[in-house]
């Protein structure tokens, strides 16, 4: 019987996962897939908003601006890759400007530092490739850019080390209680017992309340497209750029990366319910969020694009966060509706789920012997002597096996074996920042399954892409009987 | 840059050629016999050859060796050559960066020296000096987020040259139905190899009205097997989560768009990409080294001189080549080049320049730039913008004619070349010739 | 009258040849085109290039050609009874790996050193 189970390996199950383990009781997460941080969180903006869009008054307005400070202090302290590069709400017209005013307001009511109002020429100066047609914009400088998928990555390894049990593959298929008010959750590998649930199931989380408590919120599957250009983009923009809302819609935007690359989107597109893991690209999407963008950025060279991709957001009608017990499941809180700021709220929206464990007297009391902090070496960060040290430290540094990210071997031999290693190619991409690049690992791919199998013992005919199923080799040609 | 990985002391290089597959291992060679003795090849494979130790199909050779070799045995017979040098090998070493020199020579006759950042696990982490580098990178593969095709991003889809890879070196087939979008050499040259080896290839799909490949290799690779070639149709969506399960073809207007309510379904495991290749030059940008956009490989004299004194560049990463024997020949002037600004003492400043330009039907023209010598034949390679029967190529300097060339065929997907002399460029020392074709009436 | 492409160098020369007229062929680029046209119409061949597994080597296969030319029918069979052969390092270049291949009367040759 574990004191709290996660539902969810994503930013938010991560951050709970994360703040809870510097108590004493006993934790386990119930991932689906088989990596953590492999639904929404792997597929967004990448960007800690500064905190001027929710109403104050919202569970959004409340732990945003918290939610990126203690962002700002994790990624730090775990070595994640993270700029605070702030942003730029842009307005295209004098109609757009009262929407600049209202943000602005909200940002004050909500806290958000530094914020300021800016004419046209400031904004210009700011980000120079902007379109002459900005006639004014809203300068946040708290706003960052984010990894954020190594961000849930890396709270869940300290979680790991610090005593959670993450179990993946364990999607929850049905809940009961025991007449001792215990939740018994069943996962392929069986049953697992746990005092209290936090649903932290992205855009499962609906279905999964529905499994146990009364039908309280309904999750619209939501896909945004994005364009991602190769590192030849970078530097065409310094912050994010984002567009005014308007009647026309939330307009998209254009931002840098932590990896360097520039990225371009969401259009927004709600899917029936069936659809929640419909991530394809459509010609249409992607041609919308590419006109869009040259809006703000008109040098923008889409021609540039390495990758489309597709996430899906988890709207939920009231528009806001469901945060909170389930009125009719007493032990059951649930973290729903996390489509944007939820990235950028995940800590935050932790301390709430820790709080309240601590009301019930679930949470333990602060650990002594908290092994807290990561380091995350990237190789092509480093000066020419400090690879030289690298390399001589261990030769495995020398040996570059991604060359357009300039990724060693030692760096994807640590990815197999970290506190929650790597076991497939997408697995490796994203610690180690592998096939990331231009040639989109057609380079680096067969050499990273190579080391796969030298490294986790396996056959080639083993080794996935990605998800389950997702088989990279179908059959031995040579050699077999 | 004074940092402790370059403060070793090491003699220069004469030349130091970046990559080891047929430019590298031609130009080390040309630049041997034309006399330099401190020649170093880098390569980041554990072996030389490059991609022609993947490419063991036939018809390499016939140009360079009168004879039909496979890659492989095209790739041996250059390092053979090279064994019996004195060129020195780095296997498994990837250059980093490579920095123009920036301070002029110490002494009178010497040259200026370039550094070269290299890396490996044997050898850790080294800055080399050298006279000259060739540039000999080779190109990659474009992939699917260079094209945009639309739907879902299983396992399944590779590059031609990945799935090329996994099934002639590690012996493994990548799927069982496959589709080929793009008619280049490579996917043609797929479509049979996965055929021959049990798997179905369902069509190879091309985006233009005609093939990017050799007319003999779509008769060995697709017609002998029955394959069909769809030709303006492109690939419209790609479908199923883990692997691909189906993919959707449709036809394209003259605009290159799909039409609507010409989709097919294939049922496949897998995609195969052959969309191109483009110059590898991210060494090439980082060293400010000037790069035509047309080619996207580096502007060169007629020697494959770079505007970079010393620096020099041959084979796909300078121009992506059908033939690797074309490869051989433009990488072996490229090496006794080396040679040559190594042992000159005379600067080759002052001699006047003839700047070529792409004119109408021509995509790009190479070299850019010809420094006007007497006795002096340029070949002059490009590719014409869309198949064209019997034609007129002309050379001319605004509206005077200087020289025309007379063809029965030309295709985007073989590159032409033309001769140009000395004497017909020295009136227009200075100035900037458009190479145009046309296709001529009946 | 058929025309044929020819494959035996890059140029792809489009021969007209004349079965009616003892195969005689226009078109042709070279002498090598006057060969190949009717011998493409009557006995199609081909070279068979392919790989078979290795043992002891840096890498677990090693390309491998036919000879010389074989009836283009022939060339899965070719394929097939190369697939579950195996040889064991070292191997040169030209060294034979299967003699007679299929009864061919051709020998199937390695095409690199491994």
């Amino acid at each position: 019987m574990y004191d709290v189970a996660i539902i969810g390996c994503g930013v938010i199950g991560a951050a709970c996962a994360y703040e809870l383990s510097r108590y004493d009781q006993s934790v386990v997460i119930l991932e689906a897939k088989n990596d953590v941080a492999a639904g929404t969180t792997k597929a967004n903006s990448a960007i800690l908003h500064a905190g001027y869009d929710p109403a104050p008054d919202t569970w959004m307005g409340k732990l945003n601006v918290r939610g990126v400070r203690l962002a700002r202090d994790i990624c730090q302290r775990l070595d994640v890759g993270y700029e605070q590069c702030g942003s730029l709400v842009v307005a295209f017209s004098e109609a757009d400007l009262p929407t600049l005013e209202t943000l602005y307001q909200r940002g004050l009511a909500n806290g958000v530092p530094g914020i300021e109002l800016v004419d046209a020429a400031r904004a210009h100066e700011l980000e120079p490739e902007l379109s002459d047609a900005v006639v004014g914009a809203l300068w946040a400088p708290s706003a960052a850019i984010v990894n954020p998928w190594e961000f849930a990555l890396a709270m869940a390894e300290v979680a790991v080390r610090n005593g959670v049990e993450l179990r993946l593959r364990a999607q929850v298929t049905a809940v009961t209680r025991t007449s001792a008010g215990a939740f018994e959750l069943t996962v392929p590998q069986g049953i697992v017992s746990a005092r209290t649930v936090i649903n932290a199931a992205g855009v499962a989380a609906g279905q999964v309340h529905d499994f146990i408590a009364t039908p309280s919120f309904h999750i619209t599957p939501t896909r945004g497209q994005y364009h991602l250009l190769d590192h030849s983009s970078a530097g065409i923009v310094r912050h994010v750029v984002f567009q005014c809302p308007n009647e026309r819609g939330k307009g998209v935007l254009v931002a840098p990366t932590v990896h360097g690359n520039v990225i371009v989107g969401p259009d927004a597109e709600p899917l029936p319910d069936d659809q929640a893991d419909n991530t394809a690209c459509t010609a249409a999407g992607q041609d919308f969020v590419a006109q869009q963008a040259l809006l703000s950025i008109p040098k923008l060279n889409l021609r540039d694009n390495i990758r489309n991709f597709a996430g899906i957001r988890a709207n939920v009608d009231s528009g806001d966060f469901i945060i909170g017990e389930a009125p009719d499941v007493p032990g059951w809180f649930d973290l729903a509706g996390m489509k944007s700021p939820g990235l950028s709220c995940a800590p935050a929206v932790a301390e709430v789920a820790s709080d309240w464990l601590a009301n019930r007297g679930i949470r333990g009391v602060r650990k002594q012997n908290y092994q807290d902090g990561r380091t995350h070496i990237r190789f092509v960060e480093h000066t020419p002597d400090d690879r030289a040290a690298l390399v001589a430290q261990d030769p495995a540094y020398g040996r570059i096996i991604c060359r357009c990210e300039t990724v060693t071997e030692a760096e994807i031999i640590h990815a197999l074996h970290e506190e929650i290693p790597a076991t497939t190619i997408d697995g490796v991409k994203r610690r180690a920042g592998t096939g990331m690049g231009r040639c989109q690992g057609g380079f680096c791919g067969p050499r990273i399954l190579e080391l796969i199998c030298r490294e986790l013992d396996m056959s080639p005919l083993e080794v996935l892409q990605d998800e389950d199923g997702s088989y990279v080799l179908d059959s031995l040609a040579k050699g077999g009987e | 840059m004074q940092t402790q990985a370059n403060m070793q002391q090491n003699t220069p290089y004469e030349l130091i050629v970046v990559g080891g597959g047929p430019a590298g291992l031609a130009a080390a060679n040309a630049a041997w016999q034309a006399g330099l003795r401190r020649v170093l090849i880098v390569e980041r494979d554990r072996e030389l050859g490059g991609i022609l130790n993947q490419c063991i199909h036939n018809g390499f050779g016939l140009h360079r060796f009168g004879d039909q070799l496979t890659g492989p045995e095209y790739a041996e017979r250059y390092e053979n050559m090279v064994a019996e040098t004195g060129v020195e090998v780095a296997l498994d070493t990837m250059v980093l960066s490579v920095e123009p020199a920036t301070a002029p020579a110490l002494d009178v006759g010497e040259k200026p020296l370039h550094h070269v950042h290299l890396i490996s696990q044997a050898e850790g982490y080294r800055v080399l000096a050298t006279q000259t580098i060739v540039l000999a990178m080779g190109c990659r593969e474009r992939t699917r987020g260079a094209i945009g095709i639309p739907g879902t991003r299983p396992a399944g889809v590779y590059t031609a040259g990945a799935a090329q890879r996994y099934i002639n070196m590690e012996g493994y087939l990548v799927g069982k139905r496959a589709i080929i979008l793009g008619s280049g050499d490579i996917g043609l040259i797929m479509a049979r190899r996965m055929t021959l080896e049990g798997a179905k290839v369902a069509a190879v799909v091309e985006l233009m009205p005609y093939s990017g490949g050799l007319s003999r290799n779509i008769v060995q690779c697709l017609d002998d097997f029955g394959i069909p070639l769809l030709l303006a149709h492109t690939i419209v969506d790609i479908r199923g989560h883990r692997r691909v399960e189906q993919v959707v073809v449709a036809e394209v207007g003259p605009d290159n768009k799909p039409v609507a309510g010409t989709e097919q379904t294939f049922d496949v495991d897998t995609v195969l990409l052959s969309v191109g290749l483009l110059p590898e030059n991210e060494l090439t940008r980082q060293a400010n080294i000037p790069l035509d956009p047309r080619t996207r490989g580096a502007v060169v004299f007629e020697d494959m001189q770079t505007q970079v004194p010393g620096i020099f560049a041959c084979g796909n990463v300078v121009q992506v080549h059908d033939l690797v024997d074309f490869v051989s020949q433009e990488a072996e002037l490229a090496g006794a080049a080396a040679a040559a600004y190594v042992q000159s003492t005379d600067s080759t400043e002052s001699i006047s320049v003839v700047e070529l330009t792409p004119g109408e039907g021509v995509s790009y023209v190479l070299p850019q730039r010809i420094r006007v010598r007497d006795g002096q034949t340029t070949s002059v390679s490009f590719r014409v913008r869309k198949p064209m029967g019997r034609s007129q190529i002309c050379l001319s300097a605004g509206d005077t004619e200087i020289k025309t060339f007379r063809r029965q065929r030309m295709a985007p997907g073989e590159m032409e070349h033309v001769k140009l002399r000395g004497a017909d460029l020295a009136l227009y020392a200075g100035g900037t010739l458009r190479l145009s074709a046309q296709e001529m009436g009946e | 009258m058929t025309e044929v492409i020819c494959t035996c160098c890059p140029q792809g020369c489009h021969l007209q040849v004349d079965e009616q007229n003892g195969y005689a062929v226009t078109g042709n680029g070279c002498k090598r085109g006057a060969v190949y046209g009717p011998q493409e119409l009557q006995h199609p061949v081909r070279i068979v290039t392919t790989t078979v597994a290795i043992v002891g080597a840096a890498h677990p296969t090693l390309p491998v050609k036919t000879a010389a030319e074989v009836p283009k029918e022939r060339m899965a069979d070719i394929v097939a009874a190369l697939r579950t052969l195996r040889v064991t390092s070292p191997v040169h270049m030209g060294d034979v790996v299967l003699a007679n291949v299929c009864d061919t009367g051709v020998d199937v040759v390695a095409t690199r050193s491994l």
